[in-house]
Parts: structure tokens; sequence; C-alpha cells
């Protein structure tokens, strides 16, 4: 029953999550759940956290899912999908449930880096076999654009705007990739939906693992980002390019980065077709620009070593 | 609009993928058009519509479902074309 | 055949959970609550359930894991006090929105701040409007035979509503007392397989949970709501009537002591209740006709029934181990509600007792009971809301 990853072959599985969904236009995250269920193998039950995709894709009496699907609140995707796997479990172990199935969570960086933090970190260390989606657009976007713990140096959200003393936000984000694999989980990756194979081959080896696992995907959102509407696969693509976003796994243990760029692009270039980094480039907040730079260049640098081996 | 006695308790939506009855064709803005001499036949922008408005039929790209296209552009963009000629170009509706 | 022991309230309510043996058990642990998970892992452990434990790290989770599981369609259980029935409060009000028959024994504790792990009602009726169903129990037999018949009661397919078991914190969950235990079978039986509903499990017809709504319907999905509760006073009576049968043991919507010809009577709920019916019968002999209500169903509240059975009495005091501040306490509230709409009302006042652990003591029903004469006397009242066995 094994698709091919190839797009070929791929274009002919049904699609389980339908049009109708009501995400705004050119929106990376119905992208994103679209590749994660058309690399599942098994049959799939998800969890949403409160956020964007959920009040989009399960509004009144339409719902974009064509699997079983729960949401609950915004702090606990990841407590409600082990309690969906947990009866699971007790159906397998009656003898009432003959297939194989899959969990997956899906929660934005507000309900996964914050306020669904702990559960999430619960969930993991309770060994639920489960896989874990954060679709990050690095704000609260589902509120109005609010700085999350994901928000990256400088951004301009609604509440860190750019003002003429507060250039957008003072800390650097949070590397949520990393303090999931730090759980000692088998299976932790980071992935972009423009790199689409590596996504679902992600995705696939996730489900394989037999245990808790985590993929944080970036999710270009061009309301947040003040972008244009058909640029979230390109601006995916430059967020890999300049190592803003680098594409790695860490599976039991052992990191590894599955793209290497062969020259590592500025990161402006990533940061100028969006405008809530348009202040950075007055002469003023230079100095920010740079502490930004310097986030994501210690950052690539130590995922460097760690994936040397 | 329902009554009240003629809801499901705990709202619980018993028919998945019902939003196909909801059509999102009316926020659209510009329209992608398909050039189909300059189509590779790619899929990219099957892939990559958030909208799952790209129809394909054996695995091959026949068109756009103008009932839930958005109108994005991400098709548009991404479709690498035929020697530089792209196969979707974006038009401005009621042009 | 029922078998006499001597064991703790917690002990008793863990017992009747396994033999409810619910699918899915999620437990954190919290004073007084712990001991009850702490038994019911030891059953999970030796085999003795065929339950599935998850040991989440915190309420919250709790609640969530709880209502993730029993959408995945299959029985499903918890305990808590307090403060982690507090930081579930929000998980409450899905677990009943979606309509899902989760059951819970709540070990009534004080909340913070200052800092009470003891026992009294301010946790449970806090979440009096979360749309669970609400049992309260005087003693560990109460609690035990509440919970069998909350499995009845909330995966009745008319309701599948969750359902708190209410028992007080250290003075029944921890007190050693003499009651009997059903034999396995009996309970097996009287409680019956899970019915499931709109399973998540049930890949071939799939489900979507907890949908936005907006303001086109979602007062329509109260209404609905309101009408499932509706249906709950008839259910408890039905599972009352049958759970007499099995045990002998009489329940009903609330428990009416000597209150037929009373004159001056309390309506007092839990523990208490058993300190509060000997003063009754003191005074009884004293030629005083005193009599007492305990409520068990408090949620739904049976408004008529009890308007009822106090119309005729000349004063009342309502007993609230809870409160509100700046307004009457949640029992008072109720009780003065249910008896506006009757032409004939006793006199009513409202005392606020045992906070935080406090001892209630004889004398202090006994000196409500004496306020209650004087009022009856026609002495008229002097305060409607007081604190009683506070030092001045």
């Amino acid at each position: 029953m094994s698709t091919e990853l190839k797009l070929k072959e791929l274009s002919k599985k049904e699609d389980l999550f339908t049009h109708g969904h009501r995400m705004c236009a050119g929106c990376g995250a119905p992208i994103i759940v679209k590749m994660v269920l058309l690399a599942a193998e098994h049959p799939v039950i998800a969890a949403n956290a409160t956020g964007c995709l959920e009040v989009s894709s399960c509004i009144s009496e339409y719902t974009a899912w064509k699997i079983p699907w729960i949401h609950t609140a915004f702090e606990n995707a990841a407590a409600t999908i082990s309690g969906v796997e947990t009866m699971y479990r007790a159906y397998k172990k009656k003898g009432k449930m003959d297939k194989d199935v899959k969990f997956i969570a899906f929660g934005g960086d507000g309900g996964t880096y914050d306020i669904g933090f702990q559960s999430l970190s619960g969930a993991m260390e309770r060994g639920h076999d489960m896989l874990y989606i954060c679709y990050d657009n690095g704000a609260y976007m589902n509120t109005g654009i609010q700085r999350s713990s994901a928000t990256p140096r400088g951004a301009d959200t609604t509440t860190c705007p750019a003002g003429s003393v507060i250039p957008g936000k003072p800390q650097r984000r949070k590397d949520l990739t990393r303090i999931m694999a730090a759980h000692n989980i088998p299976y932790a990756a980071q992935a972009a939906p423009s790199h689409w194979l590596d996504l679902m081959k992600k995705v696939r080896k996730a489900l394989s693992a037999g245990g808790p696992t985590f993929m944080n995907i970036i999710s270009p959102c061009n309301r947040g980002w003040r972008s244009k509407t058909d640029d979230a696969i390109a601006l995916s693509r430059l967020a890999v390019e300049t190592c803003y976003w680098p594409l790695y796994e860490v599976e039991n243990g052992e990191t590894r980065l599955t793209f290497k760029p062969k020259t590592k692009k500025p990161l402006i270039e990533f940061l100028k077709p969006q405008g809530r980094f348009k202040h950075l480039f007055a002469p003023e907040n230079e100095q920010r620009l740079k502490q930004l730079e310097a986030d994501i260049d210690a950052e690539w640098q130590r995922l460097l070593k760690e994936s040397a081996g | 609009m329902k009554k009240w006695h003629e809801l499901v308790p705990g709202a619980v939506i018993l028919e998945g993928g019902s939003a196909v009855r909801f059509k999102t064709g009316s926020w659209r803005a510009f329209k992608p058009l398909w050039i189909k001499e300059n189509c590779i036949q790619c899929l990219f922008c099957w892939m990559y519509c958030p909208d799952m408005s790209v129809t394909v039929q054996d695995g091959k790209m026949t068109g756009f479902d103008y009932d839930y296209c958005k109108g994005c552009g991400i098709c548009a963009l991404e479709c690498p074309g035929k020697k530089g000629n792209k196969a979707i170009i974006m038009e401005e509706e009621g042009k | 055949m029922q078998k006499v022991v001597a064991v703790t309230g917690n002990e008793a309510v863990a017992n009747a959970l396994r033999q409810a043996n619910p699918d899915v058990c999620a437990a954190y642990p919290i004073t007084p609550a712990t001991d009850m998970m702490q038994r019911f892992a030891s059953f999970v452990s030796n085999g003795e359930v065929d339950t599935e434990l998850i040991l989440v790290e915190s309420e919250h989770s709790s609640m969530s894991a709880c209502i993730g599981a029993s959408a995945a369609g299959g029985r499903v259980i918890t305990a808590t006090s307090s403060q982690g029935l507090a930081l579930m409060w929000e998980m409450l009000h899905i677990a009943s929105g979606d309509n899902l028959p989760i059951i819970m024994p709540v070990v009534n504790r004080a909340l913070s701040a200052p800092l009470n792990i003891h026992g009294d009602h301010s946790d449970a009726m806090g979440a009096r409007d979360t749309g669970w169903i609400q049992l309260w129990s005087e003693d560990a037999q109460e609690a035990y035979d509440n919970t069998i018949q909350a499995f009845r009661i909330g995966e009745h397919l008319a309701l599948r509503l969750p359902v708190m078991i209410n028992l007080d914190g250290f003075i029944i969950s921890h007190s050693i007392e003499r009651m009997e235990y059903l034999e396995d079978k009996a309970v097996e039986d009287f409680i019956g397989e899970f019915k499931v509903v709109n399973a998540l499990l049930d890949l071939d017809k799939p489900k979507s949970y907890g949908p936005l709504i907006l303001p086109d319907l979602y007062i329509e999905y109260k209404r609905l709501q309101h009408e499932i509760m509706s249906r709950v006073k008839g259910v408890v009576l039905d599972v009352a009537e049958d759970f007499e049968k099995l045990s002998g043991r009489k329940y009903g919507l609330f428990e009416s002591y000597r209150l037929e010809d009373a004159e001056v009577g309390l309506v007092i709920m839990s523990s208490a209740a058993g300190t509060a019916k000997d003063v009754v019968d003191s005074l009884r002999v004293k030629g005083i006709k005193a009599g007492l209500l305990k409520p068990r169903l408090f949620r739904p509240f049976p408004y008529g029934e009890m308007a009822a059975s106090l119309q005729n009495l000349k004063a009342v005091a309502v007993m609230d181990r809870a409160d509100s501040f700046g307004g009457y306490g949640p029992v008072f509230m109720e009780v003065s509600s249910a008896l506006y709409g009757s032409s004939k009302r006793p006199a009513l006042i409202n005392k606020i007792y045992g906070l935080g652990g406090r001892d209630f003591l004889p004398a202090h029903a006994e000196e409500t009971f004496l306020e209650l004469v004087d009022i009856a006397k026609g002495g008229g009242i002097k305060t409607i809301k007081e604190y009683i066995g506070v030092r001045q």
C-alpha cells in the first residue's frame, strides 16, 4: 500500500484534507497538512490545537478533514492525542481494532512553543506512539500577529511593534527542535514545504519510529510576514537556503543535515521580501539586524558541528 | 438554519470532508490560467496548491477547480514552464 | 451477596472504579485524591483491570487526555481535588460540551490562597456551571454507591454526560468506615458494557470533534445541552431504583431526614449531614420539630422537588461549605431560587461552615437549629448570611 514518493504517484492518492477550508489565500499550513497526510501510509487520526488551521478547517458543519479529527483547546493537542492513542491501545489489547493507526497532532508555534509546551513535553516523555507537527509561522497569527517565542529577533508584530525606541522583538527565538530532540525521542526533525520530498520522507520516518516524534515545519504566513500571497513556497525555500530554517533530523540522538546549501545565501534575501523586517533596514536599526544575523549564524554553526559527528 | 433539537449532541461533525460544500472561489481577485503547451507536467502546481484546486487525472495536470481556487498565485510563481515560458499565469478577475 | 469491609473513602471509590473496569484512566497526584489513584494504579499493575493508564504531567492534561480517550470511544475515568479541578476548569466545559461521559471522583478540598489541603466544597462548587452532573456523598458507602451509579447515569445514551462524584477530603477520603462492597460480577452486570457512540476510532466514518461554532448556531448548541441536562433527573431516579434492587440501599435526588412534619430544617451536604442528623434526633427528643435535607444531585439542581419538600417548614438554614465572596453560599442561592416560586415558603438563612477542613460539630448544628426555632416563633432574621465556628 506504500505509495512511491513521486508526484505522479502521489497525485493519485485521495486528498484527506479537502478544499473548502477557509485558510487565507496562499497560506503555508494547508500545504503542509496535505503533504503530511499524503506521506502517511496508514490511517491517521489527528488532533489540532486551537489556531488558524483549526478554526479554518472545521467551522459549523463543515470539516475539511476526511480523517477522524479532534480539537479541544489551545494548549493541549499533545495531551488530547495521547488520550486518543491510549484508547487505541486499549482497543488493541482487547482485540477490538485490527488496523494499525497513526496519530498526529498539529499545532501552530503559539500552541507548541508557548502555551502547549508542557503538554507536548509530557506526551513526548510518556512515549506515546504519535507525531507532533508544529507549523511554525513565527507568531500568533490567528489572534492577529502577536509575538511568540518562535518570533525571530527584530520582527515587527502587533505586541512587539517596531517603534522608535524598541525596533521589533528584542529577544531571540526559542530553538524548539533541539529542545524536543533533548527529550531523547527516537526522531525529531525540521522541514519546509518548499522541500516537499524531504518533508514527506521525514513524515514517513517519524511515523514508523514507533514512539513519540516531533517535526517543526516552517509555514509562511503572508498576512503576518507581510509578504505576497504567492510567495509561501519561495520564502520557505529562501528560509532554507539562507540557513534561517535548516533542514535536519535528529534520529536516535544522531544529528544529520538533510540539505546543505552549496553556498549559504545572505539572510537579507529572506528578510527583504517581508514587511515584518522592513524597519531593520533603516540605518538606526542596523544593530538589531546584525543581532538577528548573528543569532541565525550561531544556530547554523552549532548545527554544522553537531551534524559533523 | 437548523433548530436546536436538530443538532448533533456534542457538536460532532459526522460527515468527513463536508467542507467541499463550502466554495471559496469567490475569494479570488486573480485567476490562474493554464497554458497547456508550456506545461511539462511537473505537478509542482498540484503539490504546492494550498486549496487542492489543481485538478489532476491519471497523474497529469488538467486545469483548475475554480470553485475553490482562492487565486493566491503560488502555482504561477512556482511553475517552471517550458524554456522560460510559464504554463500558469495570473489574470485579474473580471477582465 | 455483599461483603462488609472497613475501608477509607478513597479505597472504596478506587474499588468502584476497579469494578467498572474502565478502558482508560488519566491520573495526576493531588492531596487528598492521590491515594485513590495510587490504589487504582496498583490494580493496573497487578492486572486486576484492563485499563490503560496515562500518567500525565498536569490535571489540565489529565482532562485533555480523558477527552481524547473518550472521544476515541470508550470508558474513561480520572480523579482530582481542589487546585487540580481548578486547573482542569477549561477542559471541564469541553468534556460536557463534547457530550463525553467521563467519570471523575472529586475529593473535595479547599482552594488556595491561603494554601489548605483539607476538606471543603469550594472546588466542586466552583465547577457547578461546567455542564457536569454532580453527585455528592455523605460517607464512604455513598461515595462507592454513587461512583457505581455514575457510570450508568453518565453513559446513558440519552445523556452521555460527564459526572463528578464528590466526597469530602480527609473526612471521607481518609477515614476508615464500615461499609459494604457489591460483588464484582454484580457491578459489572449493573453497569454493563460501554456503548460506543461517535468514536474517533471508527475509521470508516471519520468524525470531527470540536468545531468552531459561530453566533448563528452557538446558542442552539447550548440550548441542546440544557435539554440533555434536563433528562438527568429521570435517569438518576431510574438508576437509583435499579441500584436499590441490587444493594438494598435507597437513593433519590436528595435525602429527606425527618422532614415531613418538620418546622425547622437544615439543608446540608456531604459528611456534615451525618453530624447534623444526630442533632435532629436529639432535638426531636426535646420536642423540637427538626428535620434535614441532604442534597445528592446538585447539578442539575432539582428545584421543584426541593421546593415541595421545604415549602411547609417555618425556617430553614442552608449550610454552605463553600463561599461566594460578595454573594450568598452556592447551595443557598439554589435553595432560595427553588423556593421563590412557591406560594408558601420558610424563612431562609445561610451559614458558611467548615471551610478549609474546620470541624463541623454537633454544637454548630444545634446552635443553628435554635436560631431557626427563634425565627420560626417570629423572632425575625438577624443576618441572612453568617459564618459559624469562627473566632470573633
